[in-house]
């Protein structure tokens, strides 16, 4: 086509064209001022407000955007920081429990020992007291015994019985007691 | 491929391009001729609307490929272009125009090294001129409409200056204003691609030319040749790539010092 429009210019005299270069051909500036003028109106009413409206669009976006990332990270700043108290609040009851624990552990300690101490003065009390009672029992079955020992013998020396007598005038009681006066006696003069 | 640029050279040598090659018309003749490079820009005005009108059809926070890469070309003319030169208080406004001129220039531009067209556009200097008329008309009238048109006229000239010499810096500025900055900005645009243009016609052609109808040390010269046209071809998508940034932040600085409120 270039070299068509080579031909066509060879073959035109160069009527119509201005003479020199640098001077406007009228029908190309009829036709470059229209045609640049409706490519302006175009531009103009179309394509600078779509873009100017998505540019908006985008800022908006851009800044809403923003927005709700300042908006989570206060969230979960504020989240981590009660979880935080919480932890710390969930530790000092932990150890306070801990420190009750141990005192009530020691209180029920020495309550125990308490009760072991008394039962053991109880028990100890009652076979004391057993043992007593089972002495004296002793004792006194032991003296009629032995009181009918010595008046069997006695009686055996004698030749005869002895017992009534010596129930009545009590003389064993009184040998007994006698001995048992002087055995104290023997004690306390030693 | 009988050329007659060839046939031409077939008779008499090589005969390098001329500025008749810029003159392609296809319908017509005459000044209302409708042109090849008419027809490339209305199509290219209409490829532009298809395209960014594609691309932001169904717009997400989260963009897909064909949104980023309107979005990529967008957000440069935005925040490049118009905010950070005519700040961020007013460059709104001239977002529409700006981004206009910068995609509207890109295409064309391409135009210049992408086949079949492989015609910049812009080296017809009545399209730069086309989009200059709109930004002259847009700088003048929000300069005015801001301040006034006694203060636009009388804040021309910079503060501070001896009294002196104020008359005479006014009248420069003033110049520079109304006929300076409209002239280079269209020219400069323009001069790129068409002398950007020309140069890669005369190697293309050249190259062609000793290949086809050279001798044998002209047929071993035409490898280079192409190579350089290879090089200048890059070269040429550079240039046009900055040519259509040049142009759209000198607009933006035109609009901004036409706010400004001290020059």
């Amino acid at each position: 086509m270039l070299l068509a429009g080579f031909a066509a210019a060879a073959e035109e005299t160069v009527e119509g064209d201005p003479l020199y270069p640098i001077l406007p051909h009228i029908g190309e500036l009829v036709v470059g001022i229209i045609f640049a003028i409706i490519v302006y109106v175009v531009v103009a009413k179309k394509v600078v407000p779509r873009l100017e409206t998505m540019y908006e669009e985008r800022r908006a976006a851009i800044e809403g955007n923003v927005e709700k990332a300042e908006r989570a990270q206060a969230e979960a700043a504020a989240a981590l920081e009660e979880y935080k108290a919480q932890l710390a609040e969930a530790r000092t009851e932990a150890n306070r429990i801990r420190e009750e624990a141990r005192q009530q552990g020691a209180a029920i300690v020495v309550e125990l020992r308490e009760q072991a101490q008394a039962e053991s003065d109880r028990i100890t009390t009652a076979a004391r007291q057993q043992i007593e009672a089972e002495r004296t029992q002793a004792t006194a079955q032991l003296r009629q015994e032995v009181g009918r020992l010595a008046t069997d013998l006695a009686s055996r020396i004698v030749g005869e019985s002895l017992h009534d007598s010596a129930r009545q005038s009590g003389v064993v009681d009184r040998f007994l007691a006698d001995l048992e006066r002087t055995e104290a006696q023997g004690v306390s003069s030693r | 491929m009988s050329l007659p640029l060839l046939a031409a050279a077939d008779e008499g040598g090589f005969t390098s391009p001329s500025t008749d090659i810029f003159w392609q018309p296809l319908i017509g003749s005459g000044a209302f001729a409708i042109t090849r490079p008419a027809i490339v820009f209305a199509l290219t005005a209409v490829l532009v609307i298809v395209l960014l009108l594609a691309g932001t059809k169904r717009l997400a926070i989260v963009p897909g490929k064909r949104q980023m890469a309107v979005e990529a070309v967008y957000g440069f003319v935005r925040n490049t272009l118009a905010r950070d030169i005519i700040g961020s208080k007013d460059f709104r406004r001239f977002i529409p125009l700006l981004v206009t001129f910068f995609t509207v220039i890109l295409v064309n531009n391409l135009w210049g090294v992408i086949p079949p067209i492989q015609y910049p556009t812009m080296s017809r200097i009545a399209f730069p001129l086309a989009l200059t008329i709109m930004l002259y008309l847009t700088y003048h009238f929000v300069g005015i409409k801001r301040k006034g048109i006694g203060r636009y006229l009388s804040g021309l000239v910079p503060p501070g200056l001896p009294k002196p010499i104020v008359p005479l810096v006014w009248v420069l500025e003033f110049a520079s204003v109304v006929l300076i900055q409209p002239v280079t900005i269209t020219l400069r645009l323009f001069g790129n691609m068409f002398a950007g243009h020309l140069i890669l016609v005369l190697f293309i052609t050249g190259g062609e030319y000793m290949l086809f109808h050279g001798g044998f040390g002209l047929k071993l010269l035409s490898v280079p040749t192409f190579g350089m046209a290879f090089v200048l071809t890059l070269f040429e998508l550079f240039v046009e790539f900055l040519q259509a940034y040049v142009y759209t932040m000198l607009a933006a600085t035109f609009i901004a010092s036409a706010l400004a409120d001290e020059h």
